[in-house]
């Protein structure tokens, strides 16, 4: 067994045991936190596939962007200390049993699959190959769905400032109204 | 399961994560929590989509754009949900899907 093998199931199993944790945890600033490690496991496993760019742009996006968004609106919204409700034993019971359910199914069709694809001359995933393909107009090239990205982008930018700058109706004010936390 | 880590690893992995997020989804009550869980799946379909072009397709380059298209989405999405949620919290002071069952107020 070679390093890099020895280093994928290390990167996997920190994967998916601080995924699970994330799920699981009562504390939801924990769970933040974990999901912050699962993006940069993540990440990891790009690094050992040797998609640098991808890796690097996981980091930047998730692990700096909207995990911090999270956190912010966990300040926001929670209330410091206070644990999540436990969920109902039934609907734990039926939310595991479909996700492992779910699973199985997948990995039985995975496995009785064998992909077949082109093999033939690896193209190096740089940053200047990205570039041309990315910006690029002929066969293949990706210009159109690079605008129509940044029309979303500008409309979710829009929307964001309509819904979180709407003024608050009268009597709803947010200072008088908050909930008086019990002793 | 010794062997090499190749394909079959990643998707084992992605389905995983996926299954995570999705009992994650049914589970919890509170739309932040159910935002991650919603954060854990694309990140397993970017990964399942990174693995097979690095391992089905390696000529072509297909998988890394639709996955640099899924973050940038992703990110928009994170964005105007958290503008949603603070939104419900001003008016309804908690953020849990079940007491936030009316759409007008």
């Amino acid at each position: 067994m070679s390093a890099s093998t020895i280093i994928f199931y290390l990167l996997a199993a920190f994967t998916l045991v601080n995924a699970v944790l994330a799920v699981c945890t009562r504390q939801i600033f924990r769970a933040a936190i974990f999901l912050l490690f699962t993006l940069i496991g993540v990440a990891g496993l790009y690094f050992w596939m040797q998609y640098e760019f991808i890796a690097a742009v996981q980091i930047v996006v998730y692990v700096g962007g909207i995990t911090v968004l999270i956190i912010f609106s966990i300040f926001l919204t929670q209330q410091a200390g206070e644990l999540l409700p436990r969920p109902t034993f039934t609907r734990q019971l039926f939310a595991g049993l479909a996700a492992f359910c779910g699973f199985a199914l997948t990995m039985l069709q995975v496995y009785q699959h064998s992909f077949t694809g082109d093999q033939s001359k690896p193209l190096d995933p740089s940053v200047a190959n990205i570039g041309h393909q990315m910006l690029g107009v002929d066969e293949g090239g990706y210009a159109l769905p690079f605008e129509i990205v940044s029309i979303l982008l500008l409309a979710a930018l829009i929307g964001c400032i309509v819904i979180a700058a709407r003024a608050t109706p009268a009597g709803k004010s947010n200072l008088s109204e908050m909930p008086k936390k019990e002793p | 399961m010794t062997s090499e880590p190749g394909l079959y690893h990643f998707l084992f992995i992605s389905a995983a994560l996926f299954f995570i997020g999705v009992f994650g989804f049914f589970t919890r009550r509170n739309l932040i929590t159910m935002l991650m869980s919603i954060e854990l799946i694309l990140n397993s379909v970017n990964l399942n989509f990174i693995a097979f072009n690095k391992y089905v397709w390696p000529g072509k380059m297909d998988g890394l754009f639709f996955t640099l298209f899924v973050i940038a989405i992703a990110a928009a999405e994170a964005a105007v949900a958290i503008a949603i949620i603070i939104n419900l919290y001003r008016s309804h002071r908690s953020i849990d899907v079940e007491i936030a069952e009316e759409l007008k107020f």
